[in-house]
């Protein structure tokens, strides 16, 4: 049969406040968190019929307990969705959603879809990283990786290794200006719209409502930042304060064919150029997000001076400044992680690929003269994910 | 203040009490903080919240706190997840000795609820879930509702236990929803076995103003009452119609309550009063009356006995009293009914609903068979059409009920029951049948309403597996199950029995071998009283009536009617051939059988009973009318002395299970407690018997 690739655009997404493992969600299920986002969707794009949704994958790192029982199917149902929207679970660490949208993406282009769900959520209160691992054996007997790629801060220790001109100076500066960057962005009112709220359980102390994010912590300083113990190494780099924390969090998102979203008076947000995954070394996999670039941008046939914004995972301080230092990027430069990132906001690992979407497609509405932009992270066991977007409302498609 | 907290202490010294936590929420569209109050007594869904004297305590400094505080422009109050509370904890109220104690129960209440609505700050009550009682009342005290979709249970369940909402319910509803509505929740919901009303229900009722899905309700209900706040939402409720339409509320409600208790239970006329007074009283005078009638109502030896049927419902029939233990219990996997006829054919198709086992019915013909699997088809079609199953069950059902003439269908079957002709040789013929057929601990079960099961068995090789299956009719609807163990019956037949019986959703309470056990042994013994009085020349209607005031679900003589008098007459000759000088036969009974009547009663084109020409010439009545006070009272001490036989007799363990078979075999009501503590109270129990059943202040008020 005659077949055309169709374009796909990132027509909405939301998330929830983000939470600090054993803090505002210790009460509440994994699965309720991602099920208030899907429904969020519906409710602010009112004119997309429930049953025009053709899957739904939700990405979770653990997929046990209320991370489980496939989870995208689950969260369909829990939702309210029809019966007849199928869903299903999706790993890939901390790019889950990521690839979520990616791998939905393709089949709506492939033509297998006209419109998906697409998010991930991480309870790492509730599934510590690491929670019922069972490394093969052949791991240490084969030295096929060095058992500290499996800790995800010991490989931070080892990409300082790799560059010393990353100090922890830098990285702790880093980190400071990406608290005051998210303070920022919080006092402007632009993470709010985002934000779907949670009503918090506690036996304790009643039901709350989780409308803003609990790790943040605006009033970092590099000088406190200095004094912080390392504890992946001793005299080491990475510190809880230059790092992502322990997160609980959801986040989802509507993917479409551009004409279908066009048939249901649906606003794309950003339209999808490229994507890339590539595998690294294990033992250093925060350098990812640099051959994963390097491969979305030739696929797509731009370089990086083409693109103007970029919204960069920071699991490490030190695995962005490793990112930027190879594009010949700043520390401090604007155009990277405007509105601060995961070492402020949070990591709740399998769900953050949407929220670096999320921030993106706010600039995009905000810069009409940015064409393309960038959101890429790191992964667990060496890997790197990057998804170049092109911006619907750039003036001179006009 | 200080001697009724020593009260309040003696009263409720177990007091699981229900917490009022309290956190701030920031709503969205800049409407300000509200305070959010979640009742909560620690205990999962099972144990639903419920509010003692601490609870309100609790709840009370919690809503002083937050009025307080400037920067709150709202409060809003919900529950633990599922429940939002099952209203007044009713674990103390039999110990509540003093009409004081009884008011001031009330009087506090309203003083803590009253504090949602007192023009300090608007308040939304969140109903997540069950909200029973006094659970409805703290929302109604509100100035907005929202309801979770999916709430299965929210009542007023004052009234069907012997009291009032009081709250504020009883003044509160009918203002908010008119009091034609108020009367169907207070009033007919109540007396109509306690109905409860679902989530969806509601905002079209007019008791909550909006509707959320469980996905997001309290993030829904806040989202909203943060735009009532602002503005964008305006709650809109129709205007309550006081005009003629409120009197013709309260006069229907009195015209059912009537119809339910004869005047026999005081709640709901005392609740009536107040919805009529409520058309024009203010609220502070509505309140003002719901503490007195509470008060007057806790105090009432009908509450009391409401309490105690209630508790007889809710705990002693899941808990059987004497049955041994449950892990004896063999598994049944096949079960065989003998017969087709409709009480059969009935009783196959609630053991295939309910055990999902395959069930094999047997007759003499095929015709008797098709028309009895017919039926069974019949009904399971009528279920689906009304939703009750879907079609997928409705396969499954139709596949598990077949049919046979050749008994050796029931080879493999682990429990089999025979529903044939009523008359000992032939059920002795049928189970020394069967035992050629089944294995030797196949539970072998008779449904017959009075014959020995000792008998029954006598000639089997293993007497040991016969056990007593008695059910009610409607089977399908009546919830007591008899369950009769024989001189020979072993453990591990009869916990098989009854594990049978839970799984068909049944009652069940387990008797000893006796002419026509429990139920039908009273209701005889009470009937052949009202219609010896009639045989001695007391009119049909005065006999009839006689007993109206007490609150039976129907008359005698309409009872009759349903039971069928040869069914009747059956019973009353089987225990007057054991116990010749207490039952008495009537032979205007027999001539009624004779001639083949449906009942002593016609009935006319309004429904209304007479005694057409030909029941009248069959009647031969003495020349000594009683009066109805008469009739009621020799009937009554016939039970009296019928239940301290019973007793005497071991046929049942203890009163409190001649109450629980009453209730739930025979619809007597709560008010009487069942049939004991309306016979302690009425003084008729030592006067027909010389002593209590009960000792004063277990279904009474304490002496």
């Amino acid at each position: 049969m005659p077949r055309e690739l169709r374009d796909v655009v990132f027509v909405d997404g939301v998330r929830t406040p983000f939470g600090k493992a054993g803090g505002m969600y210790a009460e509440t299920r994994a699965d309720d968190l991602v099920i208030k986002c899907i429904r969020e969707l519906l409710r602010r794009n009112p004119t997309l019929p429930a049953e025009r949704v053709d899957d739904v994958a939700i990405a979770a790192t653990t997929q046990t307990g209320d991370q489980g029982l496939t989870i995208g199917r689950t969260a369909a149902l829990l939702a309210g969705l029809p019966r007849t929207v199928p869903g299903y679970a999706i790993d890939r660490m901390c790019a889950g959603a990521m690839t979520a949208v990616t791998t939905t993406a393709s089949g709506i282009a492939f033509g297998a879809y006209d419109v998906a769900i697409a998010g991930g959520v991480e309870h790492m209160g509730h599934h510590p990283m690491g929670e019922g691992v069972d490394p093969n054996p052949r791991i240490i007997a084969e030295k096929l990786v060095d058992p500290a790629a499996l800790v995800m801060g010991a490989t931070a220790e080892n990409l300082h290794d790799r560059y010393p001109s990353l100090t922890k100076e830098r990285a702790d500066a880093f980190a400071a200006a990406s608290q005051q960057r998210l303070a920022k962005a919080y006092a402007d009112g632009v993470i709010q719209r985002d934000l779907v709220p949670v009503a918090t359980r506690s036996t304790e102390a009643g039901w709350g409502l989780a409308t803003a994010d609990e790790p943040p912590r605006p009033d970092t300083t590099v000088e406190g930042l200095a004094g912080l113990r390392t504890p992946f190494r001793p005299h080491g780099r990475v510190t809880a304060g230059n790092a992502a924390g322990l997160n609980d969090g959801a986040t989802a998102c509507v993917i479409a064919a551009e004409d279908v979203a066009k048939e249901l008076g649906l606003t794309p947000r950003m339209r999808l150029v490229s994507y890339a995954y590539v595998g690294v070394e294990p033992e250093v996999m925060g350098v990812g997000p640099i051959p994963a670039t390097e491969k979305a941008l030739s696929k797509a046939g731009l370089t990086i001076a083409d693109i103007d914004l970029i919204e960069i995972n920071e699991a490490f301080a030190v695995q962005v400044l490793a990112f930027a230092d190879h594009f010949g990027i700043a520390d401090d430069d604007p155009r990277m992680n405007a509105y601060g990132g995961a070492i402020a906001v949070g990591h709740p690992l399998a769900s953050s690929g949407v929220r670096l979407m999320l921030q993106l497609a706010r600039q995009f509405e905000d810069r009409p003269d940015v064409r393309y932009g960038l959101t890429t992270m790191c992964v667990g066991i060496g890997m790197g994910g990057s998804v170049i977007w092109e911006n619907p409302h750039w003036e001179g498609a006009k | 203040m200080n001697g009724l907290a020593q009260d309040y202490a003696e009263i409720f010294p177990d007091e699981v009490v229900t917490h009022a936590h309290v956190r701030d929420v920031e709503l969205p569209y800049g409407a300000g903080t509200m305070a959010l109050i979640t009742l909560d007594n620690g205990l999962d869904h099972t144990r639903p919240s419920s509010f003692g004297p601490k609870g309100l305590a609790e709840l009370d400094a919690a809503l002083e706190s937050v009025l307080n505080r400037d920067e709150v422009v709202a409060v809003g109050i919900t529950g633990k997840p599922f429940i939002l509370a099952a209203g007044a904890d009713i674990s103390g109220m039999p110990r509540i000795t003093k009409r004081e104690q009884a008011l001031e129960i009330a009087r506090y209440g309203h003083q803590v609820f009253g504090k949602l609505n007192d023009g300090r700050k608007p308040s939304f009550g969140f109903i997540n879930g069950l909200a029973i009682g006094g659970g409805l009342e703290v929302v109604l005290n509100c100035t907005y509702r929202t309801v979770l979709a999916t709430t299965p249970a929210v009542a007023f369940s004052e009234c069907f236990l012997g009291i009032l909402p009081g709250w504020g319910g009883t003044w509160l509803l009918p203002n908010l929803i008119g009091a034609d509505r108020a009367v169907k929740v207070i009033i007919e919901n109540a007396l109509n076995t306690n109905r409860m009303l679902r989530g969806p229900e509601l905002e079209p009722l007019g008791i909550a103003d909006a509707t959320f899905e469980g996905a997001d309700f309290l993030e829904r209900s806040i989202n909203w009452a943060a735009q009532v706040l602002t503005g964008p939402i305006e709650v809109r409720r129709p205007e309550v119609d006081r005009g003629e339409a409120w009197d013709a509320a309260v006069a229907r409600g009195r015209a059912f309550a009537d119809a339910k208790v004869h005047g026999g239970a005081p709640a709901p006329y005392r609740a009536l009063d107040i919805i009529a007074a409520a058309k024009t009283c203010t609220k502070a005078d509505g309140f003002a009356l719901e503490d007195e009638a509470l008060a007057d109502l806790l105090m009432s030896e009908e509450f009391r006995s409401g309490l105690y049927a209630f508790d007889l419902v809710q705990r002693r029939a899941k808990k059987p009293v004497g049955v041994p233990d449950r892990s004896l219990a063999r598994s049944v996997t096949k079960v065989g009914i003998v017969g087709a006829g409709l009480m059969a054919s009935q009783l196959g198709l609630l053991f295939a609903r309910r055990l999902l086992v395959p069930v094999v019915l047997t007759d003499l013909d095929d015709e008797r068979v098709e028309r009895g699997l017919a039926y069974v088809r019949e009904e399971i079609d009528k279920l689906l059409a009304k939703g009750r199953i879907n079609a997928d069950q409705a396969n499954r059902i139709k596949g598990l009920v077949t049919g046979s003439t050749d008994k050796k269908v029931y080879a493999d079957c682990d429990f089999v029951l025979e529903a044939v002709f009523e008359e000992m040789k032939v059920k002795q013929q049928v189970f020394a049948e069967l035992e050629g057929i089944v294995s030797p601990e196949c539970v072998l079960a008779t449904n017959t309403s009075s014959l020995s099961v000792t008998t029954m068995a006598s000639r089997l090789n293993h007497p040991e597996r016969v056990v007593g299956f008695h059910f009610f009719n409607p089977v399908a609807i009546l919830p007591l199950l008899e369950v009769v163990r024989g001189e020979r019956t072993d453990d591990a037949s009869l916990a098989t029995a009854f594990a049978v019986a839970k799984e068909l959703k049944k009652n069940a309470i387990l008797v000893r071998d006796a002419p026509a056990f429990v139920v039908n042994r009273i209701l005889t013994r009470f009937m052949a009283e009202v219609t010896r009085c009639v045989d001695e020349g007391t009119p049909v209607e005065v006999a009839d009536q006689a007993v109206l005031p007490l609150g039976l679900p129907m008359s005698p003589f309409v009872l009759l009617q349903l039971v069928g008098p040869a069914v009747a007459l059956h019973v009353a000759e089987t225990l007057h051939e054991a116990f010749p000088d207490r039952f008495y036969v009537s032979p205007n009974l027999q001539r009624l059988v004779a001639a083949g009547k449906p009942g002593v009663w016609s009935w006319n084109a309004q429904g209304q009973p007479f005694l057409d020409d030909e029941t009248k010439a069959l009647l031969e009545q003495g020349s000594d009318a009683s009066t109805a006070e008469q009739v009621r009272e020799r009937a009554l001490a016939a039970v009296a002395d019928e239940v301290r036989r019973l007793l005497d007799d071991g046929v049942v363990a203890e009163a409190q299970d001649v109450d629980l078979a009453m209730a739930l075999g025979a619809g007597w009501p709560f008010h009487l407690g069942g049939i004991t503590p309306y016979l302690d109270r009425s003084g008729l129990a030592e006067k027909a018997t010389g002593r209590r059943f009960l000792p004063r202040g277990v279904a009474s008020l304490p002496g």
